[in-house]
């Protein structure tokens, strides 16, 4: 049994690296991971498909019916088989739910240092932003062997930002942040797409990822026709929208200081206590009060409607940057 | 028909009786049992609502809670102890029947439709009236007061909640009333004594079940925001 | 069993005998029937109906894929063309196809009972149906709809400029005919069971209905308020689902997957009643381990309420959330699994046959294996993140669907047909019609997963042109299905008229259905049975005979 299953593996594997066609590139770091899993789910699959079909042939034809009044023999119950067929089927279960677990515990954990990259879903396109200010449409330009984290948003209807060759897929939830992370591993382009239904052309919503040699990358983003960083363009935001008259960096003011909040855990008010993420400053910019801090009181009014998501993501960036200490320096 | 035979062997119908039952006993479990499946399925149909309603208000607790207030506990008080009185004079048409009185079947079931109709009369002309006044009445010039804050939308969603839950109730109880009104010229003809009266008894669970589905709705509409604004929580 | 029909009454021809098809004439004896059994045929008809309404749309969707860019419509059109598609063949074929067909047919004779508990209420049920399908099909003729079967918010509630609310209505009326048939069914099964017929004498295809109807009671009147939430949000916009107000567009995948992924189950589970059924029948054997058959129905019903998040496993849902989901999702597969080696051990030293409905039987045995066996794909959360939303899930639900739930309803279309009409039709071009249908459909839908790993992904009105082998592939394959089902169209009908009388038990199988005439008289037995046997006990060889 485990010669054949053996021979089934390496027929398979065989298989699986003759036809290319047959699977989509690997050019992530968790992609081979998942192919392998993949690949054990087909063994199985095959196993058994060929276990039935196999059984079923057999019966079918040595118990065919050879007289018009012949009758049938054999039992009709048997416990010890009822319980292995159930009991090994469970054990199946179980291994293939742990390695599966496993695997996507770890791959939804994204390494502590990645790269930023925020993209808007819209119908139907997908507009990208790098951090530097360097904007794109429908195209992501990455550098290789670096993690990335998109963070994501939608502007309408419910988007999902799938790219097969890095195995990752998310949906791009309106009125949310959500996030993916993935580290190309080979440079090459590879296709992205929407992946969930989202109305007339969400076929054409597709793009190319630009996976990059790091020097390339850096002479794409330094001939890219940006403006401005995201924080810089977040901090003129912060200056139209008056947010400093209440955050003094200090602390002194009637709204808290934003200097070096930004991924510290803090107490709220109901008692919970949440770390400072995009979502929670998203969640605090445009429904202020469900997020309030213990020592200042429900002054500041929602900014719902009035930013847009590209600068609602922009005034984040700036907020990310306080207290880190590249803008200190900068004479903030 | 081609079947008469088959009734030759069960005997006379009694009034009342199916032909596709075996005897009188089958056809009330049947009939039973049918209407406590309804009443499953009701269950759900409420309880997708409930569910909903649940999700928001754990969301926006101080918005449900500002909502709440400019609700009637008066009425909503008074309303469930006229239902409540409602099952109970139900309760006693169904025993009028058992112990075969025709008479005060009659009465009883006449009462629970007046009880009925004084609930949907109140909830009508002084509720709903009132919150049409009030422009509470959400996608309908909805009015937002000042005083929620950045609440408004949310207010409009606890008052979406609080029609449909309600008027789904109401519906319920139209429906109700309905039944007891066929019910009623059954009873005065005469056709409910000892050994038949399944759709009597079926009927009351369905009328207890709209009753208790007000028990519910009740404290979690018109109780969600307690007298005064709840310090700290807001919209 | 003990037979109650006298030998004398079953030899009489079946156009002199009365039956329930002769004893009244005319339109009105139809549409005011209350006979469970020509309720049955209103239903055959209309969702033969629908059946056919969702094979043209898919017809179509399959001739617009030969090409990259799209060799026949515009994406718009695309849009609705598969909307429809799903939208017919899920509510208003799948659901309703076994269970108010053959269910309605069979349920009462299996037991041994002269009609369903409640008969007007199973005449009202067709009518909902019927209602609830011509508002849907009126708004696909006029207007279409455009948000897929699932209406995800907020596209359905906010964005789509189609038809939503009265497809939705008609989605919201007919749910209630399934509750109705359900509802019938459980009292039924409870209440009308000849004397002598415990609950473990009933047939396996009385547990399945059974188990079915739960999902029926229970489930559907989730999606009916979910459904009028929508069209409320899409009336008045107050931001139930609208995220734009602090509304929740997940809240609707919610509750909407609360229902459909039981439905799902709503789908399968009469399948493999018939399954059940069927294999017993042309092997003259007992079923093998009927308890652990009839529970695992209702294991299924019980569990498929737990399981709906696994549809959501990239929404954003929470790890622990996905992890829960996904070991509930593999709980869901082992009463499957437990079903599909009982079928397979039935088979063992039986007296095996091979007319048309055992071939469909085994086919289905087949099919859902393997469908069965990729939802484990699609259950292990790290291979799902790939798969989610691409073709390998189109290509899973319609072996699941199409190679279970269809090849099963065919395969007791065939059983029961000598039943429902009296006649028999061409068993060899039955059998034929069988293999085109298993040979088309494989040739469909597996290269749907290879492109589904590849990673293409669903309701793509165009798609790039490294995708177009497996397409055509798949719509070749379509073509050889389409006449697949067409064959049997026509047979059925010829049989009608010119077909050979069946007798009363033309497969020589047990079962109270078989030992009443064929067709059965309006009150289905002259006289109640009373049963004194279990399920499917076909005269056996004492173990020792048969070496």
């Amino acid at each position: 049994m485990t010669g054949l299953l053996q021979t089934g593996a390496t027929a398979m594997g065989a298989v699986w690296t003759a036809f290319p066609e047959l699977h989509p590139p690997a050019a992530s770091s968790i992609a081979q991971g998942v192919d392998k899993l993949y690949f054990f789910l087909t063994l199985i699959t095959l196993f058994f498909t060929a276990l039935i079909f196999g059984t079923i042939f057999y019966f079918m034809i040595r118990y065919r019916r050879r007289k018009e009044d012949e009758l049938a023999g054999g039992p009709h119950e048997h416990l010890p088989l009822e319980l292995t067929w159930t009991i090994i089927p469970t054990l199946i279960c179980v291994v293939i739910f742990i390695w599966a677990s496993f695997l996507y515990v770890r791959n939804s954990r994204p390494p502590k240092a990645s790269m930023d990259i925020f993209v808007i879903g819209k119908q139907w396109m997908w507009h990208i932003e790098h951090p530097e200010g360097v904007r794109e449409i429908n195209e992501l330009h990455v550098p290789v062997n670096t993690p990335v984290r998109i963070i994501m948003t939608s502007q309408d209807v419910i988007h999902d930002f799938y790219i097969p060759a890095f195995r990752v897929k998310k949906d791009a939830l309106p009125g949310r942040y959500t996030s993916l992370w993935f580290e190309a591993t080979e440079v090459g382009t590879y296709h992205f797409y929407c992946a969930q239904y989202c109305g007339t052309d969400h076929s054409k919503m597709i793009g190319w990822v630009y996976v990059m040699n790091p020097t390339d990358y850096a002479a794409w983003l330094a001939g890219g026709s940006k403006t401005e960083s995201m924080a810089d363009a977040g901090e003129k935001l912060f200056t139209r929208y008056a947010c400093a008259t209440c955050h003094l960096s200090d602390g002194s003011g009637r709204g808290p200081s934003l200097v070096g909040l930004f991924g510290k855990p803090e107490k709220l008010l109901t008692g919970e206590s949440r770390v400072v993420d995009e979502s929670l400053l998203r969640q605090a910019i445009s429904v202020p009060n469900s997020v309030r801090l213990s020592n200042f009181p429900p002054i500041m009014p929602s900014y719902q409607g009035q930013i847009n998501e590209e600068q609602l993501l922009q005034l984040i960036s700036y907020i990310k940057s306080l207290g880190s200490e590249e803008r200190k320096t900068s004479g903030k | 028909m081609a079947d008469m035979t088959v009734h030759a062997v069960h005997g006379e119908h009694p009034p009342g009786f199916a032909h596709q039952f075996e005897d009188m006993e089958q056809q009330r479990e049947a009939g039973n049992l049918g209407m406590w499946l309804f009443l499953a399925t009701e269950v759900m149909f409420f309880g997708g609502l409930f569910m909903s309603y649940i999700v928001y208000r754990t969301k926006y607790p101080g918005a449900f809670a500002d909502g709440s207030r400019l609700l009637n506990v008066k009425f909503g008080a008074v309303n469930t102890a006229v239902l409540i009185a409602s099952s109970l004079t139900m309760a006693m048409a169904i025993h009028s029947a058992q112990t075969g009185k025709k008479k005060p079947q009659v009465w009883y079931l006449i009462l629970t439709m007046i009880l009925g109709a004084l609930f949907l009369f109140l909830k009508f002309n002084f509720e709903w009236r009132a919150d049409y006044h009030e422009h509470l009445i959400p996608g309908f010039g909805f009015y937002v007061r000042p005083e929620w804050g950045g609440g408004g939308a949310h207010v409009q969603m606890f008052f979406l909640f609080y029609f449909f839950m309600t008027g789904l109730h109401a519906l319920h109880m139209i429906v109700g009333i309905g039944i007891l009104t066929v019910l009623t010229v059954m009873a005065a003809r005469g056709r409910f004594y000892e050994q038949y009266y399944a759709p009597l008894e079926s009927s009351g669970l369905y009328w207890h079940f709209v009753d208790i589905i007000w028990i519910f709705l009740f404290p979690l509409l018109y109780l969600a925001g307690g007298r005064y604004p709840i310090p700290g929580v807001t919209h | 069993m003990s037979s109650t029909a006298t030998v004398d009454n079953l030899e009489i021809p079946a156009e002199s005998r009365l039956n329930y098809l002769n004893a009244s004439y005319g339109i009105k004896s139809w549409l005011l029937t209350t006979d469970h059994k020509r309720i049955a045929l209103l239903y055959l008809v209309s969702i033969t109906f629908m059946f056919l309404v969702g094979g043209v749309a898919a017809t179509l969707m399959r001739l617009h894929l030969i090409e990259p860019q799209g060799a026949l419509v515009d994406p718009e059109t695309y849009n609705r063309l598969f909307s429809i598609h799903g939208i017919v063949m899920v509510f208003f074929f799948l659901v309703p196809s076994i269970p108010a067909t053959l269910g309605n047919f069979l349920v009462p004779m299996m037991i041994g009972a002269r009609d369903v508990a409640f008969p007007k209420l199973n005449l009202m049920s067709w009518y909902i149906y019927i209602t609830g399908a011509a508002f849907t099909l009126y708004a696909a003729v006029t207007g279409g709809v455009d948000t897929g079967w699932t209406f995800y918010t907020p596209f359905s509630s906010n964005y789509s400029h189609s038809a939503v609310i009265p497809v939705a209505l008609g989605v919201f009326i007919t749910g209630f005919s399934s509750i109705l048939t359900g509802l019938n069914f459980i009292v039924t099964i409870h209440k009308m069971r000849a004397p002598g017929m415990t609950w473990f004498r009933l047939p396996l295809f009385i547990w399945a209905m059974y188990a079915t109807s739960i999902i029926f009671i229970l489930g559907t009147p989730v999606i009916a308020i979910t459904l009028f939430l929508l069209g409320l949000e899409r009336l008045l916009h107050i931001g139930i689902f609208d995220p734009a107000v602090g509304g929740d567009p997940l809240l609707f995948q919610h509750l909407f997957w609360f229902y459909s992924h039981p439905a799902v189950y709503i789908m399968i589970l009469p399948g493999m009643g018939v399954i059940s059924e069927l294999i017993t029948a042309f092997s003259r054997k007992r079923i093998f381990g009927y308890s652990f058959v009839a529970f695992s129905s209702m294991a299924i019903a019980v569990i498929s309420f737990l399981v709906w998040g696994h549809h959501m496993f990239v929404t954003g849902q929470s790890v622990y959330a996905g992890l829960v989901f996904s070991v509930l999702s593999f709980l869901v597969a082992i009463p499957s699994a437990v079903k599909v080696f009982n079928w397979t051990a039935t088979l063992y030293k039986g007296s095996i046959s091979y007319q048309a409905p055992m071939l469909y039987a085994l086919g289905f045995i087949g099919l859902f294996t393997m469908g069965g066996l990729t939802g484990l794909f699609l259950a292990s959360l790290a291979v799902d993140v790939h798969l989610n939303g691409t073709y390998f899930v189109v290509a899973h639900f319609h072996y699941i669907m199409v190679g279970g739930a269809v090849m099963a309803y065919m395969g007791g279309l065939h059983f029961w047909w000598p039943k429902i009409t009296g006649r028999l039709y061409p068993d060899a071009w039955a059998r034929f019609s069988a293999l085109v249908i298993f040979v088309g459909f494989n040739l469909t839908f597996f290269p749907q997963f290879v492109m589904g790993y590849l990673g293409m992904p669903r309701r793509y009105a165009v798609y790039p042109p490294e995708f177009q082998v497996l397409n055509v592939m798949s719509s070749a394959g379509a073509s050889v299905l389409a006449v697949g089902y067409v064959i049997p169209l026509v047979y059925f009908i010829w049989s009608m008229r010119y077909g050979p009388p069946a007798g009363p038990n033309p497969w020589g199988a047990k079962g109270l259905e078989w030992e009443t005439p064929s067709p059965p008289p309006t009150e289905n037995f002259e006289e109640i049975p009373i049963v004194t046997e279990e399920a499917y006990n076909y005269p056996q060889l004492p173990e020792v005979a048969r070496g």
